[in-house]
């Protein structure tokens, strides 16, 4: 253990544990307390309920939509903004962290403007009998904008990495542009990717702000599981909302184990390659 | 290195336009055309509309009351940001990456969780709820909860971005201007918050930018009341569904600004700190 003479550990220490602690763990652990307040059987019966079953459905669905969407999109902009050289590259570059910084309820009612029958975009969509404000499109749309940049920022600096030897050896082995692409290049961003993908699906899950302005939220249809969380507290069904929100709290858990392992894999990945 | 002009993997003559120019349609559709309609709805009746729907009385408090959060939230996440910072990046110790994930944990988290948490801490059936009632402290449904749930979803980030910087720079300096007869605080004034200030600043940039956008973890404990605990991001829900979507769109154009500012501060930062990396 290499030994320090920096001072300050007690102290940043100290001040670190307490403040997570309190603003962190504190309240997670009197969700969890609530939720199982409720006991296993009322726990299960609340979280499969109809409408709870039906919410889920639609999050996940909507969440694996989303990531879909941006999975190959996110591909394709890394693609461009690391192989390519155009006019307004690093606008685009910059433009990717727009989803972050954009407040998600802002985010909502830009897009609900969008997408409703007289906007930009509803406009040509509905002639086609798209309907995508107020129906389930509409939230796979809200998700697609808020977890743009994950798969972009995830396979960016992999790509960047890339060397030309490899692909100018199998060009020489005589294989062709597909073949590099599809044994070569993918496996070793595919890692990162995984990565970029997960935590697009994670955020999406989770995503409240942009998708109520533009979901409709009618239940069993276009009921997210974060507004039922929500229409629940409005009700005084505290047990309700704690239940459901425990749920949430799980899936983000195991997405953020799923995250941190494929990371670990990819990192080993990494160091074997070079 | 793609600039000696040999051809990679997907620079044919078919391939790469065609690959361009999706990539362009797509970030003008999904991005641009966000962006764009915020102004063009909010100045669609002329700038004097604009600026009216902007000083209606609701809207500035809300303003306000937002501002007012982010002067406390910001600089408490930038202090524990710099406390977590200094203790996982210059000693060792057992579970550095079990408190490394705790710092982060409030990225995964959803922000209608984390406002429903607060809930079972600070309100009427929470925890201290009733001790507070009792104390006559009111936290939930006002400004403290607010300030508590921005607190939680932006923990993280002056952490995560001056993390990296420190951890690369180890501590040679430091050790050296202690050496040297420096006090700590000295030392941390001095020498490891100047090798970081692009990374701090732009944590705290970032910070800011999340405090006042933050929607769903707020909603939950602020109770939206109209003109008291309403912030901005609450504030134009609650002009949306008015159906005053000309004034929903004039308080949103407020917090797109804030969010372009945030991304040419990222510009600056990347401009005056070449070496940083993500």
């Amino acid at each position: 253990m290499p030994r320090t003479i920096l001072p300050g550990f007690r102290l940043a220490m100290g001040c670190t544990l307490v403040y997570v602690g309190v603003i962190v763990l504190l309240p997670l652990a009197a969700l969890v307390w609530q939720a199982a307040d409720l006991g296993w059987a009322r726990f299960v019966t609340v979280v499969t309920g109809e409408r709870a079953l039906a919410a889920f459905r639609v999050t996940v669905l909507a969440a694996l939509g989303a990531t879909a969407i941006n999975a190959v999109f996110g591909l394709a902009l890394a693609w461009a903004l690391v192989r390519y050289d155009f006019p307004g590259k690093r606008l685009l570059d910059a433009l990717v962290d727009v989803p972050f910084a954009l407040p998600t309820a802002v985010a909502g009612v830009a897009l609900t403007a969008l997408f409703a029958g007289n906007g930009w975009y509803g406009q040509l969509l509905e002639p086609f009998g798209i309907k995508v404000a107020y129906a389930p499109l509409g939230i796979v749309a809200a998700m697609t904008f808020t977890s743009l940049p994950f798969v972009v920022r995830s396979v960016q600096p992999v790509l960047e990495d890339l060397t030309a030897d490899v692909e100018e050896a199998a060009e020489t082995l005589g294989a062709g542009q597909a073949r590099i692409f599809a044994s070569v290049i993918f496996p070793s961003i595919f890692p990162a990717f995984l990565a970029g993908c997960s935590l697009a699906f994670a955020r999406s899950l989770g995503e409240f702000g942009a998708v109520i302005f533009i979901a409709g939220n009618q239940p069993f249809r276009t009921e997210i599981a974060a507004l039922l969380v929500f229409i629940r507290l409005e009700e005084y069904d505290y047990p309700a909302a704690a239940a459901i929100a425990s749920v949430m709290l799980g899936a983000a858990f195991l997405m953020l184990l799923a995250v941190n392992a494929i990371q670990l894999w990819s990192l080993r990945w990494t160091r074997s390659a070079s | 290195m793609s600039a000696k002009g040999r051809s990679r993997v997907g620079d044919g003559p078919v391939f790469r336009p065609v690959l361009l120019t999706l990539v362009m349609l797509g970030a003008a559709l999904l991005i641009v055309g966000p962006l764009a309609i915020i102004f063009v709805e909010a100045f669609k009746a002329g700038l004097g509309v604009y600026l009216s729907n902007l000083a209606a009385p609701d809207t500035v408090h809300a303003i306000g009351l937002t501002v007012l959060t982010a002067l406390v939230a910001v600089p408490v996440n930038v202090a524990f940001g710099i406390a977590a910072a200094w203790a996982i990046a210059k000693f060792e110790f057992p579970g550095k990456g079990l408190l490394t994930a705790l710092v982060e944990l409030p990225f995964s988290i959803s922000p209608i969780v984390a406002g429903v948490a607060y809930l079972f801490v600070y309100g009427a059936q929470g925890w201290f709820g009733p001790t507070l009632d009792a104390l006559g402290i009111k936290v939930m449904f006002a400004y403290p909860a607010i300030v508590l749930a921005s607190l939680f979803v932006t923990a993280p980030f002056v952490a995560r971005e001056i993390l990296p910087v420190m951890q690369q720079q180890g501590s040679d300096e430091e050790e050296a201007a202690l050496s040297l007869g420096a006090s700590g605080w000295r030392t941390l004034w001095s020498v490891t918050l100047p090798n970081v200030r692009w990374a701090l600043l732009y944590g705290a940039v970032l910070t800011n930018a999340r405090v006042m956008g933050e929607f769903g973890a707020v909603s939950v404990v602020s109770g939206s009341i109209r003109g008291v605990t309403n912030t901005l991001p609450l504030q134009i829900e609650l002009l949306y569904q008015d159906y005053n979507a000309a004034g929903a769109f004039a308080a949103a154009t407020v917090l797109a600004g804030i969010a372009l500012l945030t991304i040419v501060a990222k510009l600056i930062v990347e401009r005056m700190d070449p070496d940083r990396t993500g």
